[in-house]
């Protein structure tokens, strides 16, 4: 069974699953919880002077059927008096002292980071990170996001903090920006040991038609919260992996973002996280949830002959490309098994409007616009169907004119019914080669005819 | 006009079908929108080609989806006037759910039915604004006041129909949504025809057929009951007072086995036996702790069988002269049956009635003609009432009211399917009294097809272009 211990910057761990700062490790007794459940570590919900919260302050997406697929909230830090959860931090780490205690910080002035680490220290964290990104409430205080949108304030005050730290300092980094890299190298200027990303995006869940009013709804008004959950991961695995990649972060990574399963955070991890945070799949089901992500995790690492996760951190960054750097000679093409086809025909919906017009339903099909097809190809015939489930009601690719775009398999309900086959070797052709060569232009384009 | 009250009042308050329960009540909001997110919305969709209405299925789910209920009553309407009913009655199971593309994943096909039933129900409930406006019906004029009348396509044309059961019904509201006059005619005390009468209480209860009927009334349909043409009324009259006359009359009188010993009593038949458990109490015709038998192998004979065991009968036996195979009855709701206790004896040929010494029911003797149940040769099964559902007489009798209007070798009516037009350029028709007795859902296609040549064939050239979503 593969290892799953890490150590990040120091903070050592048995697996590389934690809580992230959030209401699941707003408490003692939650955290202690969680840890019996088989979290390997906690970042506790980010300590400062305390703050009176509204009421609602969640809100979620639902999606045919799925509930809470995207998150909000409008919570601050935490509730409680510092004094209470310093002790309950204390009484955690004399229980558990081999699971990371991580400990979320947002405070001011130069003065109050220094004696909020001192004591944070004293009552046994393993580590600090400093909550640079909390989009709602926080940052018109002058702290949260507002703080990580200034990539030069954002390096001056880790600085700080690692003037008065003894433990490791994670930077928790807000998506609320235009570039990951600029806070995130000012992070590491200023010496951070470590950095956690995504916090929250700025969003508005939604809105109450009824009332008119946004959500979630505090009395007769709301305002723009955090969003999180499933919906967030592709934005957080791509920051996630544009700092793996970049040469200046020489540090760990924890990542954050819609992680819900084994699965989730395994993509985190192969984009270059080396512990994962996760709240909202906790808030929508429990911490039992940990349970199959350990399994899960360590099944796969088995099976792909990995003996331990940090032989996983990173391993999917070199098959990330810039653009210009992709295979313009690779085709593949849409295949349909006509056995497995059940005949709901969106994948021929979806071609015909969404995409490249190639998959008919008939030899005679009247839909088949002429311009989709470039002059010279002639329709391929249709295959014939043999005791399918859909007879004929099964469509068919017209594949010299299929794109390869990948839309039918991807709309198809029904697992492998549709794949896609590669019809072509590697080219070696990139639009950066074309240019270098002066082959990048395409006949047909402002100044030809 | 009858409101839903004034009609409701005409039915006692007591009758033998408030003791059968709906069998597929309607969704709550929850579980519709739990049923219609499974609904694959799938392009082209085969549930459409299954319903003779050709009800746009995927998009009045789709609707209940997104919560936009009252645009999905509206889809199903556009197509299906009386959506509501047919809801409920529809067999789904052999026409859109049979369809259902999930059925070729084996997994459990979408309940088209029951979404129906509650799009349909939410949106004609009491206190819901009007969903149907009148398209262009507001500005038509009536024929002869020949202003205006260029300004809204056609003049406004008179239209008397004949029945009020469910083809007349959805002709005339589909007529009245375009600015016609449409005039019902109709015999019995209540309007409705089989779906008041006829339908079996699991499915649809007389009050709530009732209800669908002041729903249509309100969208500017005429019902005058009591009414019999033919008699009260003559053909020529309306002829000469109508453009248009429809014929939605249905079926007639049960049909009698004409075997020894049937004259008396005991012995029903089945749809005037379904009417009185429908619509009255009982008296000396409830099945309660009787020993029951059924003639026949359609799907009437399989709703008696099943509404006397819910009923409370001892035993119920359905007797059937060839195989199951040749049942006409569908197999869906023959298991129904089953579970609930309905024998089948099949290969059986009614010869006699028995009766004892005061002429009370004792017995029918059969003819067995397999040995697959025993030896061939005579048997007599046991019995305290007998339904016979073997079929309907004709209404060919009207069809001599209306001059032209001719009758096939079976008595229906004849008529083109598509329009419904007979022999008499003014006269047409549809439902069970052309087709010799199909479904609800066929008859409302008959009925709004005519709807929809009438219109067209009135429209003006303004509206000559006019398509509608077939």
């Amino acid at each position: 069974m593969a290892d799953l211990s890490i150590d990040f910057a120091g903070i050592k761990s048995p697996n590389p699953f934690w809580l992230a700062s959030a209401p699941p490790a707003n408490s003692g007794e939650q955290v202690m919880r969680a840890f019996d459940a088989g979290w390997g570590g906690a970042v506790w919900k980010t300590l400062g002077d305390p703050i009176v919260n509204v009421s609602s302050r969640f809100g979620a997406i639902d999606y045919a059927g799925q509930k809470v697929m995207g998150f909000n909230n409008i919570e601050l830090i935490t509730d409680r008096p510092l004094e209470v959860n310093l002790r309950e931090i204390r009484e955690v780490k004399r229980r558990y002292p081999k699971h990371a205690v991580v400990v979320s910080l947002m405070t001011e002035t130069r003065d109050d980071w220094r004696v909020l680490i001192r004591r944070c220290e004293d009552a046994g964290a393993d580590g600090l990170e400093l909550n640079f990104g909390c989009p709602h409430g926080m940052c018109e205080r002058g702290m949260g996001s507002s703080v990580g949108q200034e990539p030069k304030l954002l390096q001056e005050i880790t600085a700080w903090t690692k003037e008065f730290a003894k433990t490791p300092v994670l930077v928790k980094l807000t998506p609320n920006i235009g570039d990951i890299l600029d806070p995130g190298i000012a992070a590491v200027r200023g010496g951070a040991d470590g950095l956690a990303l995504i916090n929250t995006i700025k969003s508005i869940i939604g809105v109450d038609l009824d009332r008119l009013i946004p959500e979630p709804r505090v009395g007769v008004a709301s305002t723009n919260g955090g969003y999180c959950g499933p919906a967030v991961k592709p934005i957080a695995l791509h920051m996630v992996a544009a700092l793996a990649r970049e040469p200046k972060i020489t540090v760990p990574i924890s990542g954050i973002g819609g992680i819900s399963n084994w699965r989730d955070a395994a993509e985190f991890i192969a984009l270059g996280s080396t512990s994962v945070q996760v709240c909202t799949a906790v808030m929508h089901y429990g911490y039992r949830i940990v349970e199959d992500m350990i399994d899960g995790l360590s099944s796969y690492l088995d099976q792909h002959g990995m003996t331990s996760v940090r032989e996983l951190v990173g391993r999917a960054i070199p098959g990330f490309r810039e653009w210009g750097e992709l295979d313009l000679g690779y085709q593949i093409v849409a295949r349909i098994d006509a056995d497995k086809c059940i005949g709901c025909q969106l994948c021929v919906a979806a071609c015909r409007d969404g995409a490249h017009q190639c998959i008919f339903t008939g030899p005679d099909d009247q839909t088949r616009p002429p311009q989709a097809h470039f002059p010279g190809t002639a329709p391929a015939p249709r295959p014939q169907v043999i005791g399918a489930l859909a007879g004929d009601r099964v469509p068919w690719v017209d594949e010299p004119e299929c794109v390869g775009c990948n839309l039918c398999a991807l709309v198809c309900p029904v697992p492998g019914c549709i794949t896609m086959e590669q019809t072509s070797g590697e080219s070696g052709d990139t639009w950066n080669r074309r240019v270098s060569e002066g082959r990048d232009k395409v006949p047909g384009g402002i100044h030809d005819g | 006009m009858n409101s839903l009250l004034e009609l409701l009042s005409r039915l006692p308050a007591e009758r033998d079908e408030l003791e059968l329960p709906d069998k597929k009540p309607t969704y709550s909001a929850a579980e519709a929108k739990a049923e219609a997110d499974r609904c694959l919305y799938c392009a082209d969709a085969p549930c459409i080609k299954a319903c003779p209405t050709e009800i746009d299925i995927p998009t009045f789910i789709k609707k209940i989806a997104t919560g936009n209920v009252r645009g999905s009553a509206k889809t199903i309407f556009e197509q299906n006037l009386l959506g509501y009913s047919c809801a409920r009655v529809c067999p789904v199971e052999v026409l859109c759910v049979g369809a259902c593309v999930y059925n070729a994943w084996h997994r459990e096909p979408i309940a088209i039915g029951r979404l129906q039933r509650y799009a349909t129900e939410k949106a004609t409930a009491h206190g819901e604004t009007p969903l149907l406006a009148r398209s262009s019906g507001a500005s038509r004029a009536p024929d002869g006041a020949d202003e205006a009348s260029s300004q809204a396509g056609g003049a406004r044309k008179k239209v008397a129909l004949v029945g009020a059961g469910p083809a007349s019904l959805a002709c005339a509201g589909y007529l009245a949504l375009e600015g016609h006059d449409a005039v019902i005619f109709e015999k019995r005390a209540l309007p409705g025809g089989l779906n008041t009468t006829g339908i079996a209480p699991y499915k649809l209860h007389a009050q709530d057929a009732l209800h669908e009927i002041a729903w249509v009334e309100a969208l500017g349909v005429a019902i005058q009951t009591g009414v019999e043409v033919g008699k009260d009324v003559r053909g020529e009259d309306l002829l000469r007072d109508y453009d248009a006359v429809y014929l939605g009359v249905g079926l007639g009188e049960d049909t009698k086995l004409r075997i020894p010993g049937e004259d008396g009593p005991g012995i029903y038949g089945a749809t005037a036996w379904i009417e009185a458990m429908k619509l009255a109490r009982a008296q000396g015709t409830s099945p309660k702790n009787a020993r029951v038998l059924v003639i026949g192998g359609g799907n009437t004979a399989i709703d008696v069988a099943r509404e006397c065991a819910l009923l409370g009968a001892a035993e119920v036996t359905m007797v059937y002269r060839r195989d199951t195979a040749s049942m006409s009855g569908y197999a869906h709701e023959m298991e129904g049956a089953r579970k609930e206790g309905v024998r089948l004896v099949t290969h059986a040929t009614p010869v006699a009635f028995e009766r004892d010494a005061s002429g009370a029911l004792t017995g029918l003797r059969v003819s067995l003609k397999s040995d697959t149940q025993g030896a061939p040769g005579e048997q007599v099964l046991a019995c305290d009432m007998v339904a016979v559902a073997i079929g309907q007489s004709k209404m060919h009798a009207i069809a001599a009211e209306f001059p032209g209007v001719t009758v096939d070798g079976r008595g229906c009516i004849v008529a083109d399917p598509a329009t419904g037009a007979t022999g008499n350029p003014k006269v047409f028709s549809g439902g069970d009294c052309i087709n010799g007795g199909k479904e609800v859902v066929n008859a409302v296609a008959d009925g709004r097809n005519t709807a929809r040549h009438l219109e067209r064939t009135w429209a003006g050239p303004r509206d000559a272009r006019k398509t509608w979503p077939t």
